[in-house]
């Protein structure tokens, strides 16, 4: 029964027979149109079964026409591209389209694990629970495993997602969600009103319902209504009207998510397109018109592929021009079942029954069934359907005996409708409870989110005339509210219709298992088993049954399961509740919501100004936070990364070196108030310090721990320059800020982060002033006496390029930083190598930096890492007890002030040529090592080419009273246990005589 | 007291009889006028307590109150992951105790909570990172707790799909712990409150405290909508609503109330099979029995009640999940949800008494309460019933923000963004 389309109609619909389609499902080809989704092109083929069941592996068909899709899953596209779980309802036809049905094996079928099936009654809501518990060790190592194996739908590629994705942001007064004729009622309103409206429907067709059904308005065809709207809208230049783009979140401020899906349908993106893109859509309104999901009826074995929802058998048959079936039965608890064989005769499929358990029927009902040639059975129910990868019949009760009629009729399809459930999951998404409403029997929009207005059958609405009406109105209302003179609210008139409903939650006397949710096999057994274990909470109900949780997220069975749930706790629906829809709406791409920022691109990344010149002397670049920076500089003859940095740390001491320090954060200050302000930042004093001079500074976070330090120098009177780490750079500014705005605004200074505006060298060794003396201008006096340890000032470099010039040292030898505005950065760097090439300039990175950093005892990350106090750090005597500074109290606090607190000292090996490791934990000697005997850790380690054996830096108990001793440096991690003798952190040259040179 | 044990044999029973002999997990109780104790929070923690209360201490005319329905705060609403790689001496104990709780929790509650022990990898992208993670390692280990060092290629090995060629921040290594993994969460609330209902304990449920009755300094009862209840003992487990009670008491918390999002993916066949974090943010993912992928980030950083995050943080959620695995890229994101979470100033949880006797608190938890949830209720029932504090729990002071005693894991201070 898979020939070419044999169910498809001869003529009719929206699809275009002259663009003819290939596409596969399961590896065997088959043919549809342009204007296809896969599942109308392979019912178009007479494909019924599509998928299999999350847990007992049942067959499955194609149940809907829309994004609540809960059975026909499928695997979309091969290789890297593969999309598991895609819902064949909206998944559109392009020619080469490949699909194939998952969570079955071998094959769709024939499914072993069809098995589960027949083990229903163990595995029945919440088994897992109560079982897998024997012996204890066999759940990871075999229950587990199994499960999961069996768990789970379709397959990921697990290869890199090869597209692209992109974001959007855009502003609106109105936001339209759905384009069905209350929402492009509204639509056509506010944009006649003048609004900026974007309207955004998730389908490739704007009209909603009214492409499936068959509908009047103002006398002519529905789609011609739409078409015309749609022609309208588009000469509207403040108009945008997105199609393939659903809403999925309402957050806070009007604030939405949409996806658009700009390249799912076609095999591949476009050039330069993106697969889909995320819109950030701010409203200052929005008119929810999302329309209404259809609900199954609940009978035995009410998921046999050929049973459908009645408003999707109209769709595919209006629509799409497909018959699903060909012979019927419809069974429908409302008005629709007429509707629905109307339509099915129209298509010229045998209609063999309409089934309504309502005892009377309308004049009009009758006709058309007559005229179907169908039997009309009132008060009657089907209680199971039969078959097994497809359906045979049905079985009916209800049908009164002696009647002639038989009670199972042969059929393979079944139209079913148990009444609509409006769309009101956006409307939860600010935690509004829907509210029930009994005379449409669904819950209808309770307290929505700021500026939302819902309309049409998303509100309970489902008579067409007062649909698009209120569409208008709503689209009107919009403009009023925003001040805008609103376009007049046209008349509609539609064909006529009635929406009367008698609810039926579930078929009594169902054979079979009646399924609720059907993707996760929830069935009314499981809905009372959970009602006698005491879950009758919806959201225990949904946690314990799985109920609502499927990739549908329950739109098709929330309501028919806490209805169930209500029945059979004697309460009623509202008292019952509903869960609280979250988002996204629709089963959204992370991709999407990822946008470009993947791979490289997660982050940026900040380059300094001297990053070519660096590379182009061999720079090995590491990340340091959002910055490249340079690790070290490899030569030809250099043996390894050590001997490297060996090189460089010994060119620094022994000749000169140039690092590029750019990263280091600096925050330029100026104003009448900044000493004072320094002066309550810093826990050092700053009122002294004198124009040209720089000072190191500590500052301590609120909580009294050390935030950060760093040097700042004073330009001038009311002029002054901080430096931070560069770990620190954001968050001192932004400590700086709030101290500055939040706690005293009265303080009269500026300051701005100038981190990007400077670049800055450090230009380290004996012979830096060598160096440095031929880009100052001639006149500049580099002398000791003039520009001592610790001056800067603000001059002139390499004939004219305005400068700042600092001699400050981290290496602890003569040293300057020069900075230049970053454009000159480049060129600084490669002057300063011409300059030094003579006296043997050595470019150096990180690793030399803290290596050199090291040998002088100075912190730095590992040191200052949030746990540590000045005190901690040996400055305590910077402490200053004349004035008050941020964290001063809170160091005080007795914890922070114990005399066995960890604290800084330094560590070289008993034996010269053993190494250290940074994280191993300091321990007595003869010591068992446990938590016990753990005294401290090494922060920070290297081998000292300078001192021909590793150091290190350590935060060990009471350990400034400790030089000398012998303890352990342990590393269970990696095996090592290393006697360390406690040192000075100061290794070389403790006198500081070298930057005084 | 209900339900009947599961054994094998009742299971099978159960099947054959159509699971009709299937009793309620626990009773639905009136509220008695009094008690011996009562514990505020019918979630994982306060669940937990009751049952320990009642196991350990022999407590059993105790309840349980909850405003909603049992397990609907944060045990519903997590990540699964429990571990205890810890650093502070303050904090391993008493995670460690926690995790080898969850080790034996099936057999001690006979429900299977689906204790996974599948690894946590806590990924490095820095020589200074990999230094942090072994100082944390190393003393995960003096305190005999399972750490393992990996380096690229040994996590490569456990997760080839992690962004090994292209990443902006490169996986240099991880610290692993063999022994954490993920709990079926909403399986740990219903576990402990039958356990505790079959030892008698009360869980009233939709029973909403609307005050906390104090004369002459002593806690006498709460006021609930349900009327007064008296008990001499009050335990307050509250989560992200710990300030709102404890201020029924006058109380004020040195906690601020944060929302936090979590997601899942659409269900799949087995993708990844440990639980994973990013060192180059804040993001850790594993996979659920079911085939969801779970992972979370970070809060959204502004005080709030309401259980929604927004797009920001949502979207840099899903940046992290891209950076660490490129594959997310074409799998559904099918649901985000978020709760409220007790963030402390210093990242640790608060299990203590206060200055009004017989009032005693359990908060502070900030993200990271599920794992804590066996040692928590063990603690905070030992110190209910004792009146002082259990040895592994002895570092989760009130007065500790007073003294300077904090437990600051991450060093980011009372910058509750950071914990």
């Amino acid at each position: 029964m898979t020939g070419d389309q044999t169910y498809r109609r001869a003529d009719g619909g929206a699809i275009d027979r002259s663009r003819p389609l290939s596409f596969q499902f399961d590896g065997r080809r088959y043919r549809g149109y342009q204007g296809d989704t896969l599942a109308a092109a392979l019912l178009a083929n007479g494909v019924r079964l599509v998928g299999r069941s999350f847990k007992y592996h049942r067959p499955r068909g194609i149940l809907s026409a829309g994004p609540e899709e809960p059975n026909a899953l499928v695997e979309l596209r091969g290789g890297a591209r593969r999309e598991p779980n895609s819902r064949a309802t909206v998944a559109e036809l392009f020619d080469g389209l490949e699909a194939r049905s998952q969570n079955r094996f071998p094959s769709l079928s024939f499914d072993v694990l069809a098995l589960n099936g027949l083990l229903a009654p163990l595995f029945a809501a919440g088994f897992y629970y109560k079982t897998f518990m024997w012996p204890a060790a066999f759940w990871e190592k075999l229950y587990e495993p199994l499960i999961r194996r069996a768990a789970g739908l379709g397959r990921a590629s697990g290869l890199p997602d090869p597209d692209r994705y992109e974001k959007a942001t855009a502003f609106c007064d109105l936001l339209v969600i759905g384009a069905g004729p209350a929402g492009l009622a509204a639509a056509l309103v506010a944009g006649r009103s003048g609004l900026r409206v974007i309207l955004a429907e998730q389908d490739f067709a704007l009209g909603g319902r009214l492409l499936s059904d068959r509908r009047w308005i103002d006398g002519r065809p529905a789609i011609d209504w739409v078409a015309g709207v749609v022609d309208e809208l588009g000469t509207m230049t403040d108009v945008r009207v997105l199609t393939r783009t659903s809403v999925i979140g309402a957050y806070d401020s009007g604030t939405y998510a949409a996806v658009e899906r700009v390249a799912d349908h076609l095999a591949e993106p476009p050039p330069f397109q993106p697969r889909q893109r995320l819109w950030r859509i701010v409203a200052r309104r929005s008119v929810l018109a999302a329309g209404a999901i259809e609900r199954p009826l609940v009978f035995g074995d009410n998921d046999r592929p050929g049973v459908m929802l009645a408003g999707a058998v109209r769709g595919y048959l209006n629509r799409f021009a497909v018959r699903p079936g060909a012979r019927a039965v419809v069974f429908a608890n409302n008005d629709e079942g007429a509707r629905t064989v109307a339509d099915l005769a129209a298509a010229g499929v045998a209609v063999a029954a309409l089934v309504d358990p309502r005892p009377e029927a309308a004049a009009e009902t009758r006709r058309i069934v007559e005229a179907a040639g169908a039997r009309l059975l009132r008060g009657a129910q089907v209680v199971r359907a039969r078959g097994g990868t497809r359906l045979t019949a049905v079985e009916l009760a209800g049908v009164a005996p002696g009647s002639g009629i038989d009670p199972v009729i042969p059929c393979d399809l079944l139209a079913m409708s148990g009444g609509w459930n409006p769309t009101v999951q956006l409307t939860s998404h600010h935690g509004g409870k829907p509210v029930w409403d009994a005379t449409i029997a669904g819950f209808v929009p309770g307290t929505v989110p700021p500026g939302m207005v819902v309309v049409g059958a998303a509100a309970g609405h489902f008579i067409l005339a007062d649909d698009l009406a209120q569409g208008a109105q709503a689209g009107a209302a919009a403009a009023q509210a925003l001040g805008v003179t609103a376009a007049p609210v046209p008349g509609f008139s539609a064909d006529p219709e009635t929406a009367a409903i008698l609810p039926l939650w579930r078929v009594p006397g169902a054979r079979g298992k009646s399924f609720i949710d059907f993707q996760n096999d929830v069935a009314v057994s499981d809905v009372a088993l959970a009602e006698r274990e005491g879950f009758r909470a919806v959201e225990h109900l949904k946690r314990y049954t799985t109920l609502g949780m499927a990739t549908d997220q329950g739109k098709t069975a929330n309501v028919n399961g806490l209805a169930v749930m209500a029945e059979l706790t004697a309460r009623s629906i509202s008292e019952t509740g509903t869960t609280t829809a979250r988002p996204p709406f629709t089963p959204t791409a992370l991709g999407a919501l990822a946008g470009h920022h993947r791979g490289p691109d997660f982050r940026p990344t900040r380059l300094t100004p001297g990053h070519d010149w660096a590379a182009e002397q061999g720079a090995r670049f590491i990340e340091a936070g959002a910055w490249m920076r340079a690790q070290a500089f490899p030569q030809a003859g250099d043996a390894d990364l050590q001997a490297t940095i060996d090189r460089e740390v010994l060119a620094v001491r022994q000749a000169v070196g140039l690092c590029d320090v750019t990263t280091l954060g600096k925050i330029d200050l100026q104003g009448p108030d900044v000493a004072e302000f320094l002066d309550r930042i810093y826990i050092n004093g700053w009122k002294t310090l004198a124009v040209g001079r720089v000072r190191y500074g500590v500052m301590l976070r609120e909580d009294g721990f050390v935030q950060d330090d760093g040097t700042t120098a004073r330009l001038g009177p009311d002029h002054y320059l901080m430096t931070t780490t560069t770990a620190n750079a954001g968050s001192v500014f932004r400590h700086l800020e709030f101290c500055h705005q939040v706690l005293w605004p009265d303080l009269d200074l500026r300051f701005i982060s100038v981190t990007e505006q400077w670049a800055q060298y450090a230009l380290a060794g004996p012979r830096a002033r060598d160096v440095l003396a031929g880009i100052v201008d001639p006149g500049f006096d580099l002398d000791n006496a003039a520009f001592p340890h610790l001056a800067a000032t603000e001059t002139r470099v390499c004939d004219g390029v305005p400068a700042r010039l600092f001699r400050i040292s981290f290496s602890g030898e003569l040293a300057y930083e020069i900075a230049v505005p970053a454009r000159y950065g480049d060129a600084l760097a490669r002057r300063l190598m011409r300059q030094g090439a003579d006296h043997g300039i050595t470019p150096y990175g990180l690793e030399a930096l803290n290596i050199l950093r090291l040998e002088k005892g100075h912190v730095a990350g590992a040191e200052l890492n949030g746990q540590t106090t000045a005190r901690d750090l040996g400055f305590e005597r910077m402490m200053s007890t004349r004035k008050d500074y941020i964290g001063r109290v809170m160091a005080r606090r007795p914890a922070l002030l114990a005399p066995d607190r960890p604290c800084l000292v330094g560590l070289r090996p008993v034996a010269a040529t053993a190494t250290l490791s940074g994280g191993a934990h300091l321990i007595a000697r003869g010591a068992v090592a446990n938590a016990a005997a753990d005294q401290g850790h090494v922060t920070s380690v290297g081998a000292s080419a300078t001192l021909g054996h590793w150091i290190g830096l350590g935060l060990l108990a009471n350990g400034r009273a400790r030089w000398g001793e012998i303890v352990r440096a342990v590393d269970p991690l990696r095996g090592q246990d290393t006697e360390v003798e406690i040192v000075s952190p100061l290794f070389y040259d403790p006198e500081g005589k070298r930057l005084h040179a | 007291m209900s339900g009947d044990c599961f054994s094998i044999f009742t299971l099978l029973r159960q099947a054959w009889t159509g699971q009709g002999g299937l009793k309620p997990m626990w009773r639905e109780p009136e509220p008695k006028s009094a008690y011996d104790a009562v514990i505020v929070g019918g979630g994982g923690h306060g669940l937990a307590t009751a049952y320990y209360l009642a196991k350990e201490h022999g407590m059993s005319n105790i309840a349980v109150l909850e405003k909603g329905w049992i397990g609907s705060g944060n045990v519903g609403r997590n990540t699964t992951i429990v571990r205890s790689n810890y650093l502070l001496p303050g904090n391993i104990p008493f995670y460690e105790h926690s995790l080898k709780l969850w080790e034996g929790l099936e057999q001690e509650i006979n429900y299977n909570a689906m204790v996974s022990q599948r690894g946590v990898i806590n990924l490095f992208h820095s020589d200074a990172q990999r230094d942090d993670h072994v100082r944390r390692g190393n003393a995960m280990r003096l305190h005999g707790v399972d750490a393992v060092l990996l380096d690229r290629e040994g996590v490569r090995q456990r997760a080839p799909f992690l962004d090994f060629d292209h990443a902006r921040f490169p996986i240099h290594g991880g610290l692993l712990q063999p022994r954490g993994g993920t709990v079926r969460h909403d399986a740990v609330a219903w576990g402990y409150a039958r356990a505790a209902d079959r030892r008698g304990v009360d869980i009233v449920q939709n029973c909403a405290v609307t005050g906390i009755r104090v004369e002459a300094g002593r806690v006498i009862g709460v006021e609930t909508s349900r009327g007064l209840i008296r008990a001499p003992r009050v335990g307050l487990a509250c989560a992200g609503n710990s300030s709102r009670v404890a201020a029924m008491a006058g109380l004020r918390l040195p906690i601020e109330s944060h929302v936090l999002t979590a997601f899942v993916s659409e269900a799949l066949k087995p993708l990844i099979n440990t639980v994973i974090t990013f060192g180059a943010g804040h993001f850790y993912i594993s996979q659920s029995d079911k085939g969801g992928l779970v992972f979370g980030a970070s809060i959204d950083g502004y005080n709030s009640y309401a259980q929604r995050g927004n797009l920001p943080t949502i979207e840099d959620s899903c940046e992290e999940a891209m950076a660490l695995i490129p594959a997310l890229g074409r799998l559904r994101l099918l649901r985000h949800w978020s709760g409220i979470m007790d963030m402390s100033m210093d990242g640790s949880p608060i299990i203590d008494r206060t200055p009004i006797a017989g009032l005693y608190l359990n908060a502070g938890w900030c993200i990271g309460g599920f794992k804590a949830t066996p040692a928590s209720g063990w603690c905070f029932a030992h110190l209910i019933a004792r009146d002082t504090p259990h040895p592994v729990a002895a570092a989760y002071r009130l007065d500790r923000f007073a003294t300077g005693h904090l437990l600051d894991e991450a060093g980011t201070g009372a910058d509750v963004t950071m914990h």
